[in-house]
């Protein structure tokens, strides 16, 4: 007993005290800025990225499919640079192309968020988390976001075993052939008002494996979409600040 | 015997037509001899491609004394019946399963001749994942318990289904493929680097660092690039970083599934320094986006590893307080020794491999057996437990974190000037096979390809440790109550995305 006090005591407080304020270390990749007076070889440019991502006239990434390996950052630095802004969740899909010369944040359209999410949601959120062949790195995040320094917890946002217990279901992986069913069950067995959100690049567009014959995402068409969570994987920070946006109602 | 097959090392690229072609029967004969009570040697992969209206069949058996990998093959007809090698080696089961399901050839004899992941190519289009056959209890006095694909906690989809008698689990047997994308396909549709390598990081975003240096030494062995010490340091660190960062996370989740909450909590947060140190290096917390063909992306410089050495004083002072501390609460123990028990026997028959191999006395590790990168130039000696139990999977974690340290140490006392090739200027060699393995935190990763005669990548086959060490849970938890299997199955923590591809 006196060894484990020890113990908690030596580690002292973990939380991140603020986590809508908190840096990230080093290098994060997050929200891209793209520099508009900068001219470069646009076909080498669009040729670097492996998921498409990068358009042209303008030159625009588009965050839902963009695997944040960085190749095109580190080939034209001039041009393209990663910024630390790790708020890039929205619920709009066209706010996760970032063009040329924009610097604003990526934000939450709260106008068209159902006003029962925020009524009924605000203060306890359960989700159930599928994961439909994704290669388990979302997963990660998802449950470093609930480790004792991001504890995504304190915002009433849990993760829960069954659909039944749930106000909505939270999906990353690109969606297989193989889980389509499942995910459609899941989906029908929680009950309503629910909310659908999209973590990872690979749920929301498919990333590296959009033209995979193996995928099934005919589930994405039929159902609205309530939050897109980018990222490959998401940072905890990432989809804590996104999911809370959701379901928070504005204070004064 | 010696024309019968051939051998190769790590990463050297052979001719296809070298590769000895042998009729059924004699290729039976020798894949048998070469693996069968040989303690040393043990199928790495074995796999079928279409041929001239026929299926080649490869097989791979690494000799770790030799520290060279076997290679032969055969040719069979699709829907054409075969004697089963499985009789004799259980280890190929899994394997016989795979050219089964993937071309509709059927071994003969062979006991559990079911799908395996249900791809999207498959040959009878008939078989769907949701009529899996299951072994059926049939005695009143016994109970099936089904679980998945999806899951209570945060973690991948998979069915397990248990046949029970009371709390006592009898059988288990797990069905997976739900995570099927079509990995292996897409290898061989993307034609950029970029686009290989990014799937390559996706196999199993835990084992990132892995399948990502497999398929890097693949390349430069397929294109002659000649890379230098600063790449076999980058990646071997970045390896050694992983395999800390999980340990620590599986210990952390061992300790939540005994209900001992500090232990959960502490290991918990000892990842992130970890993990977050990749992001300081790489700008991601997984380490994709570091490892590329020719190289890798982001310089290690001295200010980097001043700042790890710092890290790694403070996170190992924790670690080493916490780790004692659960080592020798008699409650935490209890629950450890001797649950899920897989005998020596058992896992040398089925083929394990990596950390479920080392934990019941069956030594084997390819940063040893046939050592890449940094390993080269060192004398690696894996740690190796007894029992077989969770308790040795949880001791073999603490150990290696050790073992880890020491290495990184010593690694950052001389960091090479950082240096990458430019790989976009190379093609690869022609009609040439070329096998690559590299050992993760889970166990050894095997990437193989085999190119056409333009250089271009006719077969990629991609095998994840966990597509041997599934069997080894399904053992595990024999006679276990089935209150025990949440950490039973913690304790391997195997892939499920690495394993349906």
């Amino acid at each position: 007993m006196l060894e484990n006090i020890k113990i908690l005591w030596h580690n002292g407080k973990q939380y991140i005290p603020d986590v809508t304020t908190a840096k990230v270390p080093g290098i994060f990749k997050g929200r891209p800025v793209i520099a508009s007076n900068i001219k470069v070889d646009e076909d080498k440019l669009t040729a670097l990225c492996p998921v498409k991502a990068i358009g042209l006239n303008p030159v625009s990434i588009d965050l839902g499919k963009c695997v944040f390996c960085g190749e095109c950052a580190l080939a034209f630095p001039q041009k393209i640079r990663f910024t630390t802004d790790y708020k890039i969740a929205t619920n709009v899909r066209e706010r996760l192309i970032v063009k040329e010369g924009d610097e604003n944040p990526v934000t939450l359209d709260q106008s068209i968020i159902r006003k029962e999410i925020k009524q009924l949601f605000s203060g306890s959120f359960k989700l159930r988390q599928v994961s439909a062949a994704g290669d388990n790195s979302c997963e990660w995040e998802l449950n470093a976001s609930n480790n004792v320094q991001f504890d995504i917890s304190r915002f009433g946002i849990d993760f829960v075993a069954s659909p039944r217990h749930a106000d909505g279901i939270l999906i990353t992986g690109p969606i297989s052939a193989n889980m389509a069913e499942p995910l459609e069950r899941c989906y029908n067995a929680t009950p309503d008002p629910k909310v659908i959100i999209l973590a990872g690049t690979d749920a929301i567009s498919g990333g590296i494996y959009a033209d995979s014959p193996a995928l099934e995402r005919s589930f994405l068409e039929k159902y609205p979409i309530d939050l897109y969570i980018p990222g490959n994987p998401a940072h905890p920070l990432t989809i804590i600040n996104g999911i809370v946006d959701l379901i928070r109602k504005k204070k004064g | 015997m010696t024309n019968k097959f051939i051998s190769v090392k790590n990463n050297e690229p052979v001719p296809v037509k070298t590769i000895p072609e042998l009729t059924y029967k004699e290729f039976t004969d020798i894949c048998t001899s070469l693996v069968k009570d040989k303690i040393h040697c043990h199928i790495v992969n074995y796999f079928g491609y279409r041929e001239n209206n026929n299926i080649k069949l490869i097989c791979c058996i690494a000799d770790d004394q030799e520290q060279s990998i076997n290679v032969l093959s055969t040719n069979v007809e699709t829907d054409a019946s075969y004697p089963s090698l499985t009789i004799d080696v259980p280890a190929f089961d899994k394997f016989e399963r795979e050219v089964y399901e993937n071309f509709g050839v059927k071994f003969e004899g062979h006991p559990w001749l079911k799908p395996v992941r249900y791809p999207f190519n498959r040959a009878n289009k008939q078989q769907t994942i949701e009529n899996y056959p299951f072994l059926k209890g049939s005695s009143e006095e016994l109970h099936e318990v089904g679980v998945g694909p999806i899951h209570a906690g945060v973690i991948e989809p998979g069915h397990f289904r248990f046949i029970c008698h009371g709390e006592q689990i009898l059988h288990l047997e797990i069905q997976l493929g739900y995570q099927h994308r079509g990995v292996e396909q897409l290898m061989l549709q993307k034609q950029s680097l970029n686009e290989r390598i990014t799937i390559a990081e996706s196999i199993a975003g835990d084992s990132a660092v892995e399948h990502a240096t497999a398929f890097a030494q693949l390349w430069e062995s397929l294109c002659n690039i000649e890379t230098d010490k600063s790449t076999a340091f980058g990646r071997s660190l970045a390896q050694e970083i992983e395999r800390i960062a999980i340990h620590t996370g599986d210990m952390s989740a061992i300790c939540t599934d005994i209900a001992y909450q500090l232990g959960s909590a502490v290991f918990g947060r000892l990842r992130t320094p970890m993990v977050n140190f990749f992001q300081e290096w790489c700008g991601n917390r997984l380490c994709k986006g570091l490892i590329r063909v020719g190289g890798f992306n982001y310089p290690f410089t001295e200010a980097l590893g001043k700042r790890f050495l710092e890290i790694l004083t403070i996170y190992e002072r924790d670690f080493e307080e916490m780790a004692t501390q659960l080592f020798k609460l008699p409650s935490a123990l209890g629950r450890l020794e001797r649950t899920g028990v897989v005998e020596n026997d058992q896992i040398y028959q089925i083929g394990a491999v990596g950390m479920a191999a080392r934990m019941s006395n069956l030594k084997r590790d390819i940063r040893m057996s046939h050592p890449y990168a940094n390993y080269k130039n060192m004398n690696h000696q894996p740690v190796v437990k007894r029992h077989g139990d969770v308790y040795s999977r949880t001791q073999i974690r603490k150990e290696e974190i050790r073992q880890s340290i020491g290495y990184i140490r010593n690694w950052i006392n001389n960091i090479p000037e950082f240096k990458k090739v430019d790989a976009s200027n190379y093609t690869a060699q022609a009609d040439t096979f070329v096998i690559s393995l590299t050992e993760g935190w889970r166990g050894e990763v095997c990437h193989c390809a085999i190119t056409d005669n333009k250089g271009m990548l006719k077969v990629y086959k991609i095998k994840d440790p966990s597509f041997h060490n599934w069997k080894a849970l399904e053992l595990a938890v024999r006679n276990n109550e089935i209150s025990d299997f949440p950490i039973c199955n913690k304790s391997f923590n195997l892939s499920y995305c690495g394993h349906d591809l």
